[in-house]
């Protein structure tokens, strides 16, 4: 089981997830190009994920007792480098290098050039086999490590993920739990527009698997919600993890058009500035 | 002359023993299975054809049945891999790595995942069942690849070997089998060197002016066709030539700039299979350059028929061979 939250806690996992969305802005306007909605959006999930739910050691990113985190949707891996900066695996400088030549900050996440990295990602609807062949691997090595697999709503238009939705409905693997960024948004548009997805959930129930719903901007539920999910014996969980793309910046919330691109100079500035006092509002709330 | 220091079979000629090399693959799985623990196997609804069926039963633990979703059998099989397993993943080649191509390009071969992608039912001698079962362009679509090795063994032993070897390197292979019995050119005893191409028939002075280059199940057939040519007084070579990644350069070069001609031979398109990447080789670094002419699957599709109707239609039998080895002879 993950432990509870305190006050404290709580207030220092949004003051983390404000801080990676302000990295994530500095980090684009950088790189020049990348993707800000979707990591925005993701950013308290990384927050709760790497600084209270996961087991890792950033010194040791190759130890075999760890928690697996599989990012099927690689685009949104500005959220996951920010993250495992400030978490101690490289430094927040080397996040100036996303997108650049020789970097080992890829432009979709790259397993053999970035330790912590658990699986290459970017072509859409993969992680989720890839997560399950992880917790088949646990299971026969008896290891009690656990598997997270982040993936996006708009891969569940891929066949594949079916397909290891189909797989889970039979195998039923209790050491994997999957995230789902429900932010309702996709390069083209919005998915009920693009391919409808929904009754998402009860697609999901359909093919046997332990459905939950969460508010992916509220910690404490999410962090509630995983032990929901792990407590849950003999079956797959998926948590569906309702989220505003682009959460934090005005400008960008709840709108497609930023899904693929970064923000300029200028659209920094202001990102960062309602950022500064979102982290106002945050510090106000806890006291 | 057959090279006998291969310890190849030497009735070769006469009353030769059948076996599907797909068999080599199920043999194989089998043996490695017992000793390495590690090894996991999976399918997507096709165990017995893929002859995993016998792991499947020795091994059930380790066996993973997929359904008919390729993609995904992929993507497990890298999970499985990049948790410490060694994992091998069985289908029709036109299904993987032909439809999840994609998939086996991220997930197990950039990712560098410790998975063997067996292809099964290659070449257009998977005969009856048509053009959309046989796979014949796959060595193309893998060899294009960086960061894999593409074995296609002539026969049982070499199938055997191929796949027992294929688990004592880390990495991505691409290992590719054929259905039907195919006569068995090698034996037990015969050596298996990855990334060499091995003379299975000789010169005899060794100043034979053509060299036929040939890969799988159709390395029986240039050696019919050596043979035949022998004793109308024409001298050839005829290499083996397995792995066609890493392709063996040294050895390329060593007979491009002894020849005045060469005829490779492949069940598969000749348009970016074995044969080209041995003209790749010839044309980049060999001081001679001599003429080729490559036999295969002339960038047209198979169609149903027996294995030996169908290599005789598509050209690839020794009638071909000897036919393309005296149009070279006559440049």
């Amino acid at each position: 089981m993950i432990n509870s939250l305190d006050e404290n806690k709580l207030k220092f996992l949004e003051e983390k997830a404000n801080e990676i969305r302000r990295l994530i802005i500095e980090t684009l306007v950088e790189a020049g190009s990348g993707h800000s909605a979707g990591p925005l959006g993701m950013a308290d999930i990384f927050s709760a994920l790497y600084f209270h739910i996961l087991k890792f050691d950033p010194r040791n990113p190759f130890w075999d007792e760890r928690d697996r985190l599989v990012l099927s949707n690689g685009h949104i891996c500005p959220v996951q480098y920010v993250t495992m900066a400030l978490a101690g695996y490289f430094s927040i400088e080397e996040l100036k290098t996303l997108r650049k030549i020789n970097t080992r900050l890829q432009g979709h996440p790259h397993r053999a050039v970035l330790p912590g990295i658990e699986n290459t990602s970017g072509p859409l609807g993969e992680g989720i086999s890839q997560a399950i062949g992880m917790a088949i691997a646990a299971k026969l090595d008896k290891k009690d490590y656990h598997i997270y697999c982040i993936t996006s709503d708009g891969e569940h238009q891929e066949g594949n993920t079916w397909e290891a939705y189909m797989f889970l409905g039979k195998n039923q693997l209790d050491n994997l739990t999957i995230i789902i960024d429900r932010n309702y948004i996709q390069i083209d548009g919005i998915t009920e527009n693009v391919m409808p997805l929904e009754p998402l959930k009860q697609k999901l129930e359909s093919f046997g698997l332990h459905v939950l719903e969460v508010d992916g901007h509220n910690i404490r539920a999410f962090i509630d919600a995983i032990n929901e999910a792990r407590s849950e014996w003999k079956r797959t969980s998926v948590i569906i993890a309702y989220t505003i793309p682009g959460k934090g910046v005005s400008f960008m919330e709840k709108k497609f058009e930023w899904h693929g691109k970064p923000p300029d100079k200028e659209e920094a500035k202001k990102a960062l500035d309602e950022l500064r006092t979102l982290g106002g509002k945050i510090e106000s709330e806890h006291q | 002359m057959l090279n006998l220091e291969l310890k190849l079979n030497p009735k070769i000629f006469e009353e030769v023993e059948q076996k599907p090399i797909r068999d080599g693959y199920g043999d194989a799985l089998i043996e490695a299975g017992e000793k390495n623990h590690n090894i996991v196997v999976l399918t997507a609804d096709l165990a017995e054809s893929t002859r995993a069926h016998k792991f499947a039963a020795r091994f059930p633990e380790r066996f993973i049945e997929c359904g008919v979703s390729e993609q995904n059998m992929a993507g497990i099989a890298a999970g499985l891999a990049v948790s410490g397993k060694i994992s091998f993943i069985s289908s029709y080649a036109t299904f993987s790595p032909g439809k999840n191509w994609e998939t086996i390009r991220t997930t197990i071969i950039y990712n560098n995942a410790n998975v063997k992608i067996a292809g099964h039912h290659s070449g257009i001698v998977t005969g009856p069942d048509g053009a959309t079962h046989q796979a014949t362009e796959d060595i193309a679509i893998m060899r294009c690849l960086p960061n894999v090795r593409v074995i296609s063994p002539c026969d049982y032993w070499e199938a055997k070997k191929a796949t027992l070897y294929s688990v004592e390197e880390y990495g991505p292979f691409y290992l590719r089998y054929v259905r039907d019995k195919t006569p068995v050119i090698t034996t037990e005893e015969t050596p298996f060197r990855f990334g060499k191409i091995e003379k299975f028939w000789i010169s005899k002075n060794e100043n034979a002016e053509i060299a036929i280059m040939a890969t799988g199940h159709l390395v029986y057939q240039a050696l019919l066709a050596a043979k035949e040519l022998e004793e109308e007084g024409i001298d050839v070579y005829v290499l083996n030539v397995h792995t066609i990644k890493p392709l063996d350069e040294e050895k390329i070069l060593e007979v491009a700039n002894k020849v005045k001609g060469i005829v490779t031979l492949e069940d598969h398109q000749i348009n970016g299979g074995m044969g080209s990447a041995i003209a790749e080789v010839i044309v980049q670094k060999s001081e001679n350059k001599p003429k080729m002419i490559f036999l295969g699957l002339q960038n047209t599709f198979g169609e149903s028929g027996k294995p030996d109707e169908l290599i005789k239609k598509y050209g690839m039998d020794k009638e071909a061979v000897k036919n393309a080895v005296k149009k070279l002879l006559t440049f």
